[in-house]
Parts: structure tokens; C-alpha cells; sequence
């Protein structure tokens, strides 16, 4: 397990600027926060509302050594293996979903031993980041006892110091760079979504830098206007990227859902041939744009109204039905 | 009884044992659709939650979804929150059942969905936990489903990844789980539950026309029998109606001749 530092994860935002400033920039700008060997955590979940943009923009730059987060991990994290970018996956689940069975290229690497897997529950995830998130080194939890987990990680337990209750001690994350994607932002970096926030909020603050893509930029009069919707305020934000589409082909809520004949056929050659279908899935989806909005293109406008039109029927009002009380 | 996938005897089995008024807490697949098939039979107000921050859902015939963070999970939601409040409202005690299947299941009811072989080097390195390690430590009562097999009933998992009753007695309780117990395990040839002092996986009930042998051949462990083993109903023509609907979607009026 890695040392947690939440102490030194504290000092560096008490000692950091706020400029309430414009932070627009480019995918490509602002994943160059990112260090070879860093900690990221990438937010949404599986495949929705991942921060694609960012995502690809960082495996463009084929950067060595990182650990990579996340709630639960989907097909990006085989990206990452195959371009040779990963030391350690740290979740608790990584598939593309339950139709595609057991994700072909995650198995090459960790069944070869070729990768570290740090494997926690998916409460103990978010009670990783949440902790980071409160500034305390650790939270305690009823989870993740008793099992090979726990055994695995060497989690350790805490005895409540009042009734002596034995609990897991679920120590602090604070990843070096979270990327999130969101609804919508201003320029100075308030963050709104619609729907499920997964552990954005969480992951976001207990992160020492945070990027946010937002499908479209809004005015500062307009998030005001809608402030209950504000997942994070300005000053939790480090850089702010305009990405329309910025999930695909991962679904957004309410905008558009997960193109899942995109995933048809990347799992189709990830089982054929193992990692040099995730090399050359970066090749031809990543490298051969010139940015991500080209890559989102690529898949033809037919193919975006027809998900756009998904995500409308499934978020609309449903008509009343006998069953609900 | 011909024409009943062993899915659907299990799916529909294993609906019946939900109440009307509780809140499940389903694994996304065969947990899922049997919670939503109790819904529309006998549990109107039984309300589902998944782990994807979703409370109260309903699902949209045929449009079933295939994970528990998506579109189609949070249809008709009564609440969309974080995943992480989630697991602490079971963790509070509110949710009645967790309801989960299992690639690898033990006599004590320890689940494994990490790997087949060493941790290391494992033979097959299976997705992880997900929730269901939070499910079956924090729910009051854990339900699991899953096909009757060999290769699924092992004496010993090879990892566990979700503990049951861990090697049974008062081993579970001792390692500070004092919450949650193990309710029952459906399969397509039997309903099984755990021996209250040993803790070990022991037989209830037989799907109709099967018997304790054939049961038997397929656990790789030694099952304890209850005292009187009851025959369970067959799915009757509305719970396979249903069942189907919610699966495939609105059944299609059938046209003339093509």
C-alpha cells in the first residue's frame, strides 16, 4: 500500500493560490500536470460519464509509471496497459461490462504478473477518497473485514476508542491529478452535472490538481442561477476543458448514452489478439486525430443523434404506471 | 415445466422471497431482474437500489440495464445520489436484502469473484469485487443466485473476495462483522440456506422434479440436509409472462402471415 500523505495533501492547497481567473484550456495543456509516475484518478464510473477528452489526451503523451483509480475501471485501463503506461491499477472491479465477459487485455497483464492490482471494495474506494477528501488520514467502516481483501492489501483495523468496536481502517487517498468530466462549467471552474455524481465530489477534492472537462461551457450568471446543481466550487479546480462530447463512447447523462457497438468491436480484437488491439485502438482512435472532437467526428452524426435520442427517452418523466405507489 | 430456462427458474424463484415493503439492494443481472419481477407481482412496494447511486428505480421492459451505472438503472429513480452514500445507507442498516450472484461459492457462503488460482499469478483473473464485498458485510439479510454446478459449489474458495459465514461457527462475528446474516441461496436445482450453529450451507428446498442426489452430484462440497426438504412451486404461466417481458420487452401482438 502506498503511503498516504494527507498532512503534505493539506499543505500544498493551504499554501496555493486561488486566482479566480480564466482556466480554459486545451485536453492537451492541461494533462501536462501529469508527471510520469503520478497518481490518477479518474472519475465517473465504468462507462458513464468517464473524462474521455482527458483520457485520451493522456494516453497520447505516453506517459510510464502511472497509477491509475477509479471507481470501477472499464475498457480505458486496457488502453493504458497496452501502451505500456501503467504500474498499478488500484479499484475494485475492471471489466467493459457484464455482455463482453472477462476484459482480455487487464487479464494478460495481471495474470503475467505485469502489473500490480491493488484490489479494494468499492465502498473502501470511496471511503479512500472521501477520506482524502475530509483531510483525515483514515476512515473507519464495518466493510472489507474478515476478507481476503483486506488479507491481500494489509488493511489494518482500529478499535473505536469509546465502545472498543473493532472496524476496518480504511486509509486516505490523495491522488496527484484527478480528471473529471463534467455537464457543464464557467471559466473559473464551477462544476455542474445532472443526475448520479458517482465519487466526483470525493475524488475531485481529495486531489492535489484537478482537471475538469465539461460538455459545455456557461456563463458565471448561469451557474448562479442554477446553483443547487454545483458539484464543485471554483476554487477546487485547477484547469477547466471544453469538451463537447467528452464521454463518448461513454454515456453522458441526459445528453447521450454509451456507444455500445463502439465497445462491440474493440472487444471483438482485444480477445483476438490481446494487447496489440489495444495499441493499435490508440493508433487509430487517438493518435490518428489531431484532437478528440475529430476522434467524436469520426463516429458520424447519425451515430450521436441516435444516442442523444436514447439518453432523452431514458431521462424524460416517466408516465405513471400501476405498479409505482 | 418443459420450455422454463434454468435463468428463469432461478430469477423467479429466488422473486418470491422478497416482501413487499423492503428494500433490496440487487446486483445488477439476475438479482436485478428477479427484484423487479417481485415488484410486479406480489411487492409493489418493494424499492431497489443499486449501487450506481440509484434508489427506487423501475426498470423499462426490454431495456434492462447491464450495469448498475447507467441510463437505463436510474429509469423512473426516485433518488440519484452518490455511490458511496450508498453503501452507507446499508451500512445504517436500511437495506432489507442484498441480492447477489456468485462465479464461486463455498459451503460457508464465501463468494469469490477475484481470481482462480494464487493471488499472484492467478489461472484466470476475474474482475474483483465491485460491491458485493459491501453487499454481504453490510445488508441485513444476503440472498445469492446462481447456477448449480461443481465448478461453482467448491469446498473452499480460492480467494475470498465477499465473506459469508468464513469458516463458519462464530468466524464471521469474531472478525467484527457483527451485522448481516446469510438469508438463502437459490439455484436452478435447489433452495439452500446456512445451519444456524455450524454455519454450513444446507439443503431447504428442491426445484420440482429434481432430487437430493442430483443435487448432490452437483456440489463439490457435502451439503447438510434439513429436516423436511419441501418441493417448491413451479413457475406458474403469469411469473414466466412477466418474467419474459421485463426481459425482452413488450410481447408482440403476432401479425398475419408474413
Amino acid at each position: 500500500m502506498e503511503q498516504v500523505a494527507v498532512l503534505a495533501a493539506r499543505a500544498e492547497r493551504e499554501a496555493a493560490d486561488r486566482p479566480v481567473v480564466d482556466k480554459r484550456m486545451t485536453a492537451e495543456a492541461a494533462v501536462a500536470l501529469i508527471r510520469d509516475g503520478d497518481h490518477v484518478a479518474i472519475g465517473g464510473t465504468l462507462y458513464s460519464r468517464t473524462p474521455m477528452a482527458l483520457v485520451f489526451a493522456l494516453l497520447r503523451q505516453r506517459r510510464r509509471h502511472l497509477s491509475v483509480s477509479r471507481p470501477l475501471a472499464c475498457y480505458e485501463i486496457e488502453l493504458f496497459l497496452a501502451t505500456g503506461a501503467l504500474d498499478r491499477i488500484v479499484t475494485s472491479w475492471v471489466g467493459i461490462g457484464l455482455p463482453w465477459g472477462l476484459a482480455p487485455i487487464f487479464r494478460h497483464y495481471t495474470e503475467r504478473g505485469e502489473v500490480c492490482y491493488d484490489e479494494w471494495s468499492h465502498l473502501a474506494m470511496g471511503l479512500r477518497y472521501k477520506a482524502g477528501a475530509m483531510g483525515v488520514p483514515f476512515l473507519p467502516s464495518l466493510t472489507m473485514l474478515g476478507s481476503d481483501l483486506a488479507a491481500a492489501l494489509d488493511l489494518q483495523t482500529v478499535a473505536c476508542p469509546y465502545t472498543g468496536q473493532q472496524l476496518a481502517a480504511v486509509p486516505a487517498l490523495n491522488p496527484d491529478v484527478a480528471l473529471i468530466h463534467a455537464h457543464r462549467a464557467d471559466i473559473f471552474g464551477n462544476v455542474q452535472v445532472d443526475g448520479y455524481r458517482h465519487m466526483d465530489v470525493d475524488i475531485a477534492r481529495a486531489a492535489r490538481k484537478v482537471i475538469v472537462s465539461a460538455e459545455r461551457i456557461v456563463s458565471p450568471e448561469q451557474i448562479a442561477a442554477t446553483s443547487s446543481q454545483t458539484m464543485l466550487p471554483h476554487f477546487a479546480v485547477d484547469a477547466v476543458v471544453a469538451a463537447p462530447y467528452g464521454s463518448y463512447p461513454h454515456e453522458c447523462y441526459g445528453l447521450y448514452g454509451a456507444d455500445l457497438e463502439h465497445f462491440d468491436a474493440y472487444v471483438a480484437a482485444a480477445k483476438e489478439q490481446g494487447p496489440a488491439a489495444g495499441l493499435r485502438y490508440v493508433q487509430e482512435n487517438i493518435d490518428a486525430h489531431p484532437d478528440f472532437a475529430s476522434f467524436v467526428a469520426a463516429a458520424g452524426t447519425a451515430r450521436l443523434a441516435a444516442l442523444g435520442a436514447e439518453a432523452r427517452e431514458l431521462t424524460a418523466q416517466m408516465p405513471p404506471t400501476g405498479a409505482t405507489p | 415445466m418443459s420450455g422454463v430456462t434454468a435463468e428463469e427458474l432461478m430469477a423467479i424463484t429466488a422473486s418470491r422471497l422478497l416482501a413487499d415493503e423492503k428494500v433490496v439492494f440487487a446486483g445488477v443481472g439476475m438479482p436485478l431482474l428477479a427484484s423487479g419481477l417481485a415488484r410486479r407481482l406480489h411487492a409493489p412496494r418493494l424499492t431497489i437500489v443499486l449501487e450506481g447511486g440509484i434508489i427506487g428505480l423501475s426498470l423499462l421492459p426490454g431495456k434492462l440495464p447491464i450495469s448498475t451505472n447507467e441510463m437505463r438503472a436510474a429509469y423512473g429513480a426516485q433518488m440519484l445520489t452518490e455511490i458511496t452514500d450508498i453503501f452507507l445507507y446499508a451500512q445504517r442498516g436500511y437495506f432489507d436484502y442484498g441480492f447477489l450472484g456468485a462465479a464461486q461459492v463455498d459451503m460457508y457462503g464465501n463468494i469469490n469473484t477475484s481470481v482462480i488460482g494464487s493471488l499472484d499469478r492467478p489461472r484466470v483473473r476475474l474482475p474483483g469485487s465491485g460491491g458485493a464485498n459491501d453487499i454481504i458485510s453490510l445488508c441485513n439479510e444476503v440472498l445469492i443466485v446462481t447456477q448449480h454446478e461443481p465448478r461453482r459449489f467448491v469446498e473452499k474458495v480460492d480467494f475470498i473476495t465477499s465473506p459469508g459465514y468464513l469458516s463458519g461457527g462464530n468466524s464471521r462475528a469474531d472478525a467484527g462483522l457483527a451485522t448481516g446474516r446469510l438469508g438463502a441461496v437459490v439455484t436452478d436445482l435447489a433452495l439452500l440456506d446456512f445451519e444456524p450453529v455450524t454455519r454450513r450451507m444446507r439443503l431447504r428446498g428442491l426445484q420440482p422434479g429434481v432430487s437430493v442426489s442430483q443435487v448432490r452430484e452437483q456440489t463439490g462440497f457435502e451439503l447438510l440436509a434439513g429436516n423436511e426438504i419441501e418441493e417448491l412451486r413451479a413457475p406458474s404461466a403469469e411469473e414466466i409472462a412477466i418474467y419474459r417481458e421485463l426481459r425482452d420487452g413488450p410481447a408482440r401482438v403476432l401479425a398475419g402471415p408474413a
